[in-house]
């Protein structure tokens, strides 16, 4: 009965914890465009009196969508219409049950892993959920049944499909690295020690893998530079015909999916949760110095890390966005299908090549 | 335990509804998804046997019958584009002449 | 617990087939069949078979079934075709699909009364069929590639338009 209780509560704070972290991701982006662009952003939003930067800007952009009017055009199919945010934000939302978010805690004889789903195939079970919430693009595009949105939704599948490609192959060098596609035993594997003093994470197994999975990733969360089916300066995109919750429902599985992309980053090539040279029982530095720490300060340290990381990948994220310009339909699709894909194939083959030469 | 009798009763019904659906509608693509359904209730049945039989070789089949179901799926749809190029519709009584 | 997840997803997927055959519009079809292959995913990965539950999502939901919806959009159809003339087809077809239906569920009671329980052997995660794809199936895995080599190019070659030049 315990054990139920437990996966429950784990449930709910690791949705809580993404839900909430997505939250003020808008308001990172908001004051980071803000200092990136010299001015001060949005600061105003404030609460009996109190205003805090901004921070209670996410609450008012909330309450001002719920308040509008949320009208679905009659020519469009209505089912559909409502369904399709819903699918999208659904299928984005899962995929935060496969994260390990610490290591194993031992409270009171019972070992807890702070992670929801820790199945044979996590890494597959993310691609899998992220090639449903291709139907949240190809279904909105649809309902709403005008030709100029059915063209930017079918843009914007092709666009996904063709990542979702070059996705999986950067992820097969990583599984040939790590020899397994569990999430935990991947992080525990770069918990180990590469000669002795270097953390051995994924970054620096495979840094091709990185480069093609950072890009690729980019492009499936269709923010600039790759967001031309969204498009929102100069083409009509697949969500024109939302308004209200159900289109602020789609701007907030857009962040969901930058917050998702920041902890795969994290989690397949930056180590996880591990602080470098911590052991389970404290710190052991590789020049011989030793800093023993009880076991809880461990995950806490380890949790605390891993934010650190979610974030730093959240801000490298929106640094992207607000820098580069967008790419034009076939520069996109060249990219995707005559750049990437090679690229990772090539990875594979020289993964394997060093594999073997070194065994 | 679930028996496997039961899974392979849902894989016959689904055969059948699949059999059904080929045989009720007129136009080419809901006639092509019944024949997906057909393809599925088949590896089912597979799996259910690679299950009770306790080998493994039962879902490597399947994992070949879906990647030939991939590559079929893209060839007909090409040509039932084609056929739509040509005579304007996807009803299979308005394709009734062999001459192209 | 098993036995009522069995259950559910069972009669889902029953359900969904029966409204992708019921509703006149293919769009309705393909996303009715969607939530079917979902549920068979999920009947997969009751009978200890993970890795294909997850590839019957990537592969059959994820990619095909998008390959199908794009088809049906690009193809201008009218909302709903005509129903069919001929009734009498139509319930010859349901009434031997009937027969069919029992005479299956009569060779299966004859055919299975000596396996009736399931033996729990290993659950087939990746290591284990990539185990056997290279070793006791190498060859049809090799040959399968080539022939999705061969369907992409056949497909693109079917529908490129000719230039007239």
């Amino acid at each position: 009965m315990s054990d139920i209780l437990i996966l429950l509560i784990k449930i709910v704070a690791a949705l809580v914890w993404f839900l909430v972290l997505t939250l003020y991701l808008t308001w990172l982006e908001r004051k980071e465009s803000a200092i990136m662009q010299d001015r001060i952003g949005a600061n105003r939003a404030d609460f009996f009196g109190i205003r805090v930067i901004g921070l209670f800007q996410p609450f008012a952009d909330a309450i001002k969508m719920m308040f509008k009017e949320d009208f679905t055009p009659t020519f469009s199919r209505r089912f559909i219409h409502n369904l399709a945010p819903f699918v999208a934000f659904f299928f984005t939302a899962v995929t935060v049950q496969a994260i390990p978010f610490g290591d194993v805690l031992r409270v009171g004889g019972k070992e807890i892993k702070l992670q929801v789903l820790d199945i044979d195939v996590g890494i597959l079970f993310i691609l899998a959920m992220l090639s449903f919430t291709v139907y949240g693009v190809l279904l909105s595009g649809w309902a709403s049944n005008s030709r100029w949105t059915l063209l930017g939704g079918l843009r914007g599948t092709a666009q996904l499909v063709s990542y979702e490609v070059a996705l999986g192959l950067s992820l097969i060098g990583l599984v040939m690295v790590f020899p397994s596609l569990r999430f935990s035993s991947i992080v525990n594997y770069q918990g180990e020690l590469l000669f002795g003093w270097l953390p051995q994470w994924g970054i620096l197994l495979q840094p091709l893998g990185f480069i093609v999975f950072l890009f690729a990733s980019l492009a499936e969360s269709e923010r600039v530079p790759f967001d031309l089916p969204e498009g929102e300066s100069e083409i009509v995109g697949f969500f024109t015909e939302y308004s209200g919750l159900k289109w602020g429902l789609y701007m907030f599985t857009s962040f969901m999916k930058v917050l998702l992309i920041a902890c795969l980053l994290t989690t397949l090539f930056f180590g996880g949760y591990h602080v470098p040279w911590l052991n389970p029982d404290g710190f052991h530095f590789p020049w011989g110095g030793e800093w023993l720490l009880p076991h809880g300060i461990v995950v806490l340290f380890q949790i605390i890390m891993f934010n650190v990381k979610v974030i730093f990948f959240c801000w490298l994220q929106i640094l992207i966005r607000w820098t580069y310009p967008r790419f034009r339909y076939d520069q996109l699709m060249d990219f995707g299908w005559k750049f990437l894909v090679p690229l990772s194939v090539i990875n594979i083959v020289a993964t394997a090549i060093v594999m073997t030469l070194l065994k | 335990m679930i028996p496997p009798t039961y899974y392979l009763v849902v894989s016959i019904i689904l055969f059948v509804l699949g059999i059904i659906g080929f045989f009720i509608k007129k136009d080419l693509i809901t006639q092509f998804l019944s024949v997906e359904v057909m393809l599925n209730a088949a590896n089912l049945a597979f799996i259910t046997f690679a299950h009770s039989a306790g080998s493994l070789d039962g879902q490597i089949i399947v994992f070949f019958v879906i990647t030939v179901a991939a590559a079929e799926a893209a060839i007909g749809l090409a040509i039932i584009l084609l056929v739509y190029r040509k005579h304007k519709s996807i009803k299979t009584e308005d394709i009734h002449l062999m001459k192209g | 617990m098993e036995l009522f997840l069995f259950i559910l997803l069972s009669i889902l997927c029953i359900g969904a087939v029966l409204g992708m055959i019921i509703v006149n519009n293919q769009a309705y079809s393909a996303l009715f069949l969607v939530l079917a292959f979902s549920c068979t995913a999920g009947l997969f990965a009751l009978l200890d078979a993970p890795f294909i539950a997850v590839v019957q999502i990537i592969i059959y939901a994820g990619a095909i079934l998008v390959l199908f919806i794009f088809v049906i959009m690009m193809v201008d159809i009218k909302e709903g075709l005509t129903p069919e003339k001929k009734k009498w087809t139509m319930a010859l077809a349901c009434i031997l699909a009937v027969v069919l239906l029992i005479e299956l569920l009569v060779a299966l009671k004859s055919a299975l009364s000596p396996m009736a329980t399931s033996v729990s052997g290993q659950a087939g995660n990746a290591s284990e069929i990539g185990h056997l794809l290279f070793t006791k199936y190498l060859y049809p895995f090799e040959i399968t590639s080539v022939l999705i080599i061969a369907a992409m190019v056949g497909a693109i070659v079917l529908v490129k338009k000719k230039d007239s030049e």
